[in-house]
């Protein structure tokens, strides 16, 4: 590739020619801006002979336009020749001004970021709205399907009660075996000075039944279902297939919420029985082996420790949680726009929020269950 | 060869030679195979319109050309150059000589138009910031875009505006090779036809080769030079227009000769013909 050059050779009236050589090629870019930027000739009038350019692409057209036009602006005469009847179109092509377009405002400023903070609790109160609105249509939904007005769409409930339920059993449990072990450990470790080692089955079961178990499961599961549900939601709204569903006459709603949230609703509970029971066996196996408790220790005390009111207040929060889940994946769902980008920003979205709710949900049961002294 | 050699890697074709040759091209998915024997050639500077029944391997035959597709046998030459020969600096010496018109546009959607287009001039040039902007208005209006689309996404562009986007981002590298994967599905036939006009144009203005694949016969009839029918496989016929309403094959007869055909410019302006 030859670099490109401009030449002045000066004629006999005060004109001149310019002899353009090399590439005018989009490769050579950096040397073809240096030269239009830097071509200050003295002659007023100039004739720009481009017979020498071995080869002109788009950029190397727009250069030779935008160097005229410079030119042109210093009140200069110029004429382009010796242009291939090919370059001379393309020339032509490209030859007028780009406008110039005000680019979308991004950026940060002091302003902005109070701005934005701003407009985040304005959202946070929308959002909460919409969540109540959002609620109350599936409240809708649910009773017309109670009320024999819809139809259950049982395959489809079946179908997310496996995804969610199913196939959510061995993370589950396995994480609930090891955080009960490690709770266990911790126990045993600080009250052991205390010569008190067996009440480590008081405060694993009832710590694993009222809160852990249920806590641990709606986190695991806001995180496994809850951006499932909203990655396949906005893809299908991406696509207009929930606009599809619309037009069919059929209720989204029904459609696609209903069954993910019943099978959230029968899941979660079950699985937060099976998280309770694996927690209980990981801390179970830690005080028999680091303990050294035996187990006619370990499950008399932990018979005396826990009555059924421990275990159903863990068991009634949740479907709470798992309604919560489920409102917020598929609110953030409907909420994606075209871009790819958005599907990503309302799945985090929709991650962060379920877990944060269901922390606040749960502080909500701590109160009122502190409150009525069960 | 030194890796420097192989960033200058240009291996050139005169015009009118094939800048593309397939030869015994097998591709397929599993045991099935959807292209079996396939030859083929693009001639440098010429609009080859790619036709065929739907799952005859048109995309996939296009796909393979640029490399999306493994093929099972057979060979492809790039350039005058054997794909299979080609190192990775090489292949993408290769790649950045060719743009690629997708279906759907495939435009980035977290990008605006304008960013879309300086995506690959970003990534394989070294323009200042003022050039890139500068560069990308003028491959805009190019392809007959408004300025103001510049600063949309595509999320905010109509069906036409999209096709017309990609393009532009098609042709940000200054291609010598345009593979269009049915550019005018999707338009009105106004649309549709100002789209093929703008693909004339371009060809002439830019000195391109353009791979077409299409099932619009306004377009087979409009701006193509040679046609290939793809069918079993294999290229059932490749030629002109008149080459391909003469031939036997019924599937040939069916598409050229039907109703549709008639309808359209295939057998001249309508009403021309009588009925």
């Amino acid at each position: 590739m030859a670099a490109p050059s401009a030449k002045i050779v000066p004629g006999a009236a005060g004109d001149a020619t310019v002899e353009l050589t090399g590439d005018w090629v989009a490769a050579e870019s950096p040397a073809l801006e240096a030269l239009v930027a830097s071509f200050r000739p003295s002659a007023r009038a100039l004739r720009l002979n481009g017979q020498g350019i071995e080869s002109l692409d788009t950029l190397g057209a727009y250069l030779l336009t935008k160097l005229r036009r410079q030119l042109e602006a210093e009140n200069r005469v110029v004429t382009i020749t010796g242009l291939s009847t090919a370059a001379e179109t393309l020339v032509a092509e490209v030859s007028e001004t780009p406008p110039h377009v005000e680019p979308r405002p991004e950026g940060v400023s002091a302003f902005s970021l109070l701005a934005d903070i701003g407009e985040a609790v304005v959202n946070a109160g929308r959002d909460f709205l919409d969540g109540v609105a959002f609620l109350g249509a599936v409240m809708l939904a649910m009773g017309r399907l109670v009320t024999g007005r819809s139809r259950l769409r049982l395959p489809a409930v079946v179908n997310q009660l496996e995804r969610v339920g199913l196939r959510g059993v061995p993370i589950v449990t396995l994480i609930s075996f090891l955080v009960g072990a490690i709770i266990a450990q911790q126990s045993i470790f600080q009250l052991r000075t205390f010569g008190t080692v067996h009440f480590v089955a008081d405060l694993l079961g009832i710590l694993v039944l009222r809160e852990l178990a249920v806590l641990l499961t709606a986190i695991m599961i806001a995180g496994r279902s809850g951006s499932s549900f909203t990655a396949e939601l906005g893809s299908m709204k991406m696509r207009e297939e929930v606009d599809a569903l619309q037009t069919m006459g059929l209720d989204p709603l029904e459609v696609l919420v209903v069954p993910r949230i019943l099978a959230l609703i029968i899941a979660l509970p079950l699985l937060t029985f099976l998280a309770s029971m694996a927690g209980i066996a990981g801390g179970a196996v830690v005080a028999f082996i680091y303990g050294g408790v035996s187990a006619d220790v370990f499950f008399s005390r932990l018979q005396g420790a826990i009555g059924m009111n421990t275990f159903l207040v863990g068991m009634i929060k949740a479907p709470f949680m798992a309604l919560v889940i489920g409102l917020i994946a598929c609110i953030e769902g409907f909420a994606v726009r075209g871009s790819a980008e958005s599907l990503g920003v309302h799945t985090t979205a929709s991650v962060v929020k379920s877990i944060f709710v269901v922390i606040v949900v749960d502080g909500l049961f701590a109160m009122f269950f502190a409150a009525i002294n069960y | 060869m030194s890796r420097k050699d192989d960033r200058n890697f240009h291996p050139t074709v005169p015009p009118g030679a094939p800048i593309i040759r397939v030869r015994d091209l097998a591709v397929g998915f599993g045991s099935r195979l959807i292209n079996n024997g396939l030859n083929l050639d693009v001639k440098r500077g010429e609009i080859l319109g790619v036709v065929g029944a739907s799952g005859t391997g048109k995309s996939v035959l296009l796909r393979t050309i640029v490399g999306l597709i493994e093929k099972k046998r057979g060979t492809i030459e790039l350039f005058g150059v054997d794909s299979d020969s080609l190192n990775i600096t090489q292949r993408r010496q290769i790649e950045r000589r060719w743009g690629i018109l997708y279906q759907q546009g495939a435009l980035f959607s977290s990008l605006t138009v304008k960013q879309n287009i300086q995506f690959p001039m970003r990534e394989y040039l070294d323009f200042s910031e003022e050039l890139l902007d500068e560069m990308a208005m003028v491959k805009l209006k190019l392809v007959g875009l408004k300025p103001e689309a510049a600063e949309r996404l595509p999320s905010e562009l109509s069906g036409g505006m999209i096709k017309r986007a990609a393009l532009a981002r098609a042709l940000a590298l200054d291609p010598e090779i345009l593979f269009l994967d049915e550019p005018t599905s999707g338009l009105d036939p106004i649309g549709a036809q100002e789209f093929d006009d703008l693909i004339a144009t371009l060809q002439k203005t830019l000195g391109l080769t353009v791979f077409m694949v299409t099932h619009d016969l306004d377009s087979l009839a409009g701006i193509c030079d040679r046609i290939a029918a793809l069918g079993e496989g294999k290229v059932l016929h490749e030629g002109t227009l008149d080459d391909m309403k003469r031939q036997q094959h019924p599937w040939l007869q069916a598409y050229f000769n039907g109703t549709r055909a008639r309808a359209s410019h295939v057998h001249g302006a309508p009403g021309e013909q009588g009925v």
